[in-house]
């Protein structure tokens, strides 16, 4: 029912709006404030793209995980205690992963240019792939 | 100019002119940071055309700080005490009194030099002292042990235990369950450090951006406002934590350095063995403690406290630290 572009793609074109044309225009603090919204404007388009599955994704693992249904909210905060009271720890079946897996889902969205994701996922790109020369 | 820029720039100029011998104006002033509670003013003592003395006010202009923080009366006699003591720190020149009509704060000499960490880590300016800088930061966090603790003003002490459990009653009051901050409180009660013999001056956000640099390194360390005594280890691991390294991650310390060269410095500054177990433990409480700040910025940006965007991206760096806590945590850091 709605029309092209969608959301996420007016929001990119924004973010080149912003960076390209605007801020080479702009003083140098109101240039600082452009680049925060173009990196919000940004943020939300990666929201809007992945943000639904990974919340879909994370609730099918907790479930698996902790053996019960309920909303994403309710076993986040089930898992949270199991964890804090040393009922579940890294060496946990499946723990470790589904911690992973939530947390480069958030990153993916909120920071993806930050070092410590892009080097985990080449990490873990690498463990994936058997290497060919070794 | 308003009718506040303008009382405040004329009581400024009011108690210059009564501090610096000659001075018969003020010039130059700009406002550095834009905290709500906190201001950095620059601005030129002047005797016409001529600056007499660079100087930084740093003020509070009324409202409530956080209750973490030292009041500024507080944090200039810090200073005025470490000045001389080898740590690098600016000369304090006056602290405010109610007959300035500029709320409480203090007034510094101000050094030139460079705070902002990314230029610091790449411009060519820098080159040949980076490699240096690690060295430089431990040996400055030994000279702070040494510090006499007696001769400083009246400080909080917290040692992990207080830390850790202040923190864990912020993060349940925030009320959203981020399961990997509790595997980290987990971790931390079960990996305890035991008590110190000795507990030292603790700067408590010692990192690139509280740093001033100029090409042959570190020239002072600023805004000891969270000081307290405590575990030294708490500021060799903070300066090691990755928001610090902009993007260096194989050089963990500040993005310049190696734990191997920040510990050999410390030790040969303060005489005292540093265990690496006990930074690490810091390290973790250290990414669980910025992590459980970016959590609160929800609050701050949803009560309208502070609904500026650059709040609400602050509130989306958790998930920074919980990546930061994994890694660690795994031992894939």
């Amino acid at each position: 029912m709605l029309d092209q572009p969608r959301g996420a793609e007016i929001l990119a074109a924004v973010s080149k709006l912003l960076r390209e044309t605007l801020m080479p225009q702009l003083p140098a603090n109101a240039a600082f404030q452009a680049r925060v919204a173009a990196n919000a404007i940004d943020l939300v388009a990666r929201e809007i793209n992945f943000g639904e599955a990974a919340e879909s994704e994370t609730l099918v693992r907790l479930r698996t995980l902790l053996g019960h249904d309920g909303s994403l909210q309710e076993l986040e905060t089930d898992l949270s205690g199991r964890i804090r009271r040393g009922e579940l720890d890294l060496q946990s079946d499946g723990l470790a992963e589904h911690l992973w897996l939530t947390t480069l889902d958030k990153m993916k969205i909120d920071q993806p240019a930050y070092a410590s994701y892009r080097r985990t996922i080449e990490a873990r790109a690498g463990q994936q792939q058997p290497r060919k020369e070794d | 100019m308003n009718a506040m820029d303008n009382s405040f720039s004329h009581a400024l100029e009011t108690m210059t002119a009564r501090i610096v011998p000659g001075a018969r104006g003020i010039a130059n002033l700009r406002r550095l940071s834009a905290g709500a509670t906190l201001e950095t003013w620059s601005f030129d003592a002047v005797d016409g055309e001529r600056v007499l003395h660079p100087m930084i006010l740093r003020r509070s202009p009324g409202g409530l700080r956080s209750t973490e923080s030292l009041s500024l009366e507080a944090e200039a006699e810090l200073i005025r005490v470490l000045d001389g003591s080898g740590v690098p720190v600016p000369t304090v020149v006056h602290t405010l009194m109610p007959a300035d009509n500029l709320g409480d704060g203090f007034l510094m000499t101000r050094i030139e030099g460079e705070t902002i960490a990314r230029k610091v880590l790449r411009d060519q300016e820098f080159a040949g002292v980076r490699p240096r800088l690690a060295a430089q930061f431990g040996t400055i966090r030994g000279t702070m042990t040494n510090v006499d603790t007696a001769r400083l003003p009246p400080l909080p002490f917290k040692p992990a235990e207080i830390i850790v459990a202040r923190l864990a009653s912020r993060y349940e009051a925030l009320g959203v369950a981020r399961p990997v901050f509790d595997l980290a409180f987990r971790w931390l009660e079960q990996n305890a450090p035991l008590p110190l013999d000795k507990y030292s001056l603790v700067h408590g956000d010692y990192r690139n951006g509280n740093i001033i640099f100029g090409a042959e390194g570190v020239r002072a360390v600023l805004d000891w406002e969270v000081a307290h005594i405590g575990d030294p280890a708490e500021d060799l691991a903070w300066i090691s934590t990755p928001p610090w390294r902009f993007g260096e991650l194989d050089h963990p310390v500040g993005g310049v350095g190696s734990r191997e060269q920040l510990f050999e410095a410390y030790q040969a500054a303060s005489g005292e063995r540093i265990d690496p177990a006990r930074v690490h433990y810091w390290e973790i409480l250290g990414s669980l403690r910025w992590g459980v700040s970016c959590a609160s910025m929800l609050e701050w940006f949803t009560s309208g406290r502070d609904p500026s965007v650059e709040r609400a991206m602050i509130a989306r760096r958790v998930s920074e630290n919980e990546l930061d806590l994994m890694r660690i945590l795994t031992g894939t850091n």
